[in-house]
């Protein structure tokens, strides 16, 4: 599977540094290896999510509990969990941090994540939360110090939205 | 059985648990009989009550958790008592107040338990370990400090008249609820891990 090992290896790694202790997740293709290595690290609370709105509710219990989290999924989860960052994470001042696999992009092969790959940015752009893409191994460590800092600052959600060049060997 | 007089009948327990309710006319309830820092009301983002409950349990295990959900909140986000049964925090209750409707919106807009959805078997069903339907103050009551004293990830659904209070109101803003809730837990936190996350 073309997935990228050691970009995931690296988006973990920053993930630690960061003292994530939690992470919520609804796989997709692109983020087995992120979710195989969450699994098997004991250190981590892992969880498995039934839809991704979920995780926007676990992070804020997490947030008030005084664990540091990150919610993990596909950006068509993005789309269906708007209510619950609109609601829970913007209404309760939560500092979310979203790692967002960025599908139907250029190069997307799959004609069902081209809609959503078409409108992601601007449904971000349309609730004013602050997103940065993560095109190369290089952006990964600072841009993710980056946004967990403006999350915690701002106490509001913030996107990273992790591209096919840094996930996909094509 | 009347909301109200169900939350009483637990409320000597719930006092001293950290508890997070539904959207609705619950929360002006449970304040009424008395506010505690452990409370957490989540306005709107309806469903999620659950789910920040579960989150909470899971980030601190020394903590109990108890949720007040509703029928219509549930139903919103039934997934959540898949992954609550997935990972069976034993430090959380679940208690569903069900009056089959959507009271905000009035009477005449009934939900699925009005035609027969029994959530305590779907919790059940999901793999939560210990669930009951309870119908009176005493029924409730006692299943509520059995499944405290079991240690067991519990959905406790209490059927309920669809009446509520004459307002939503409670004097304590949302965000004034959330800092004062957050700061609470960090004084509860062992002194053991001190600086730490855990």
């Amino acid at each position: 599977m073309p997935v990228s090992a050691p970009n995931s290896q690296i988006i973990y790694d920053a993930l630690k540094a960061l003292g994530i202790r939690l992470l919520s997740v609804l796989p997709e293709t692109w983020l087995v290896h992120l979710v195989t290595l969450a699994e098997e690290d004991p250190e981590m609370i892992l969880v498995r999510l039934a839809k991704e709105e979920e995780g926007v509710g676990i992070s804020a219990g997490a947030h008030l509990a005084g664990v540091k989290s990150a919610l993990l999924m596909q950006n068509h989860g993005l789309l269906a969990s708007i209510n619950g960052i609109v609601s829970l994470a913007q209404l309760y001042r939560i500092p979310l941090l979203m790692l967002v696999s960025h599908r139907g992009g250029f190069g997307e092969e799959h004609p069902w994540q081209t809609e959503g790959g078409g409108v992601t940015e601007h449904v971000l752009d349309a609730l004013r939360i602050p997103y940065l893409f993560l095109d190369s191994p290089e952006h990964v460590a600072p841009r993710l110090r980056q946004a967990s800092a403006l999350a915690e600052a701002s106490l509001k959600p913030v996107a990273l939205l992790l591209g096919r060049s840094l996930m996909w060997e094509d | 059985m009347l909301r109200v007089d169900a939350l009483r009948a637990i409320y000597p327990e719930l006092s001293r648990c950290i508890v997070v309710t539904n959207m609705g006319f619950a929360p002006a309830e449970l304040f009424s009989l008395g506010h505690q820092q452990g409370f957490f009301y989540l306005w709107h983002s309806m469903g999620l009550a659950s789910s920040v409950g579960l989150g909470i349990a899971l980030s601190r295990p020394e903590l109990q958790v108890v949720v007040i959900d509703g029928d219509g909140s549930l139903l919103m986000n039934l997934g959540s008592l898949t992954t609550l049964a997935r990972y069976q925090p034993c430090n959380l209750v679940h208690v569903v107040f069900d009056n089959e409707v959507l009271l905000s919106v009035g009477r005449s807009f009934t939900t699925a338990t009005a035609t027969g959805t029994d959530l305590a078997a779907m919790a059940a069903a999901a793999g939560v370990p210990r669930t009951a339907t309870c119908r009176t103050e005493d029924e409730l009551a006692r299943a509520f400090a059995d499944a405290l004293a079991a240690h067991e990830l519990s959905t406790l659904v209490a059927k309920v008249d669809p009446v509520g209070p004459a307002s939503y109101f409670i004097d304590l803003h949302y965000l004034e609820s959330r800092f004062q809730f957050q700061r609470y837990l960090r004084q509860l936190r062992p002194a053991a891990s001190e600086g730490g996350p855990d």
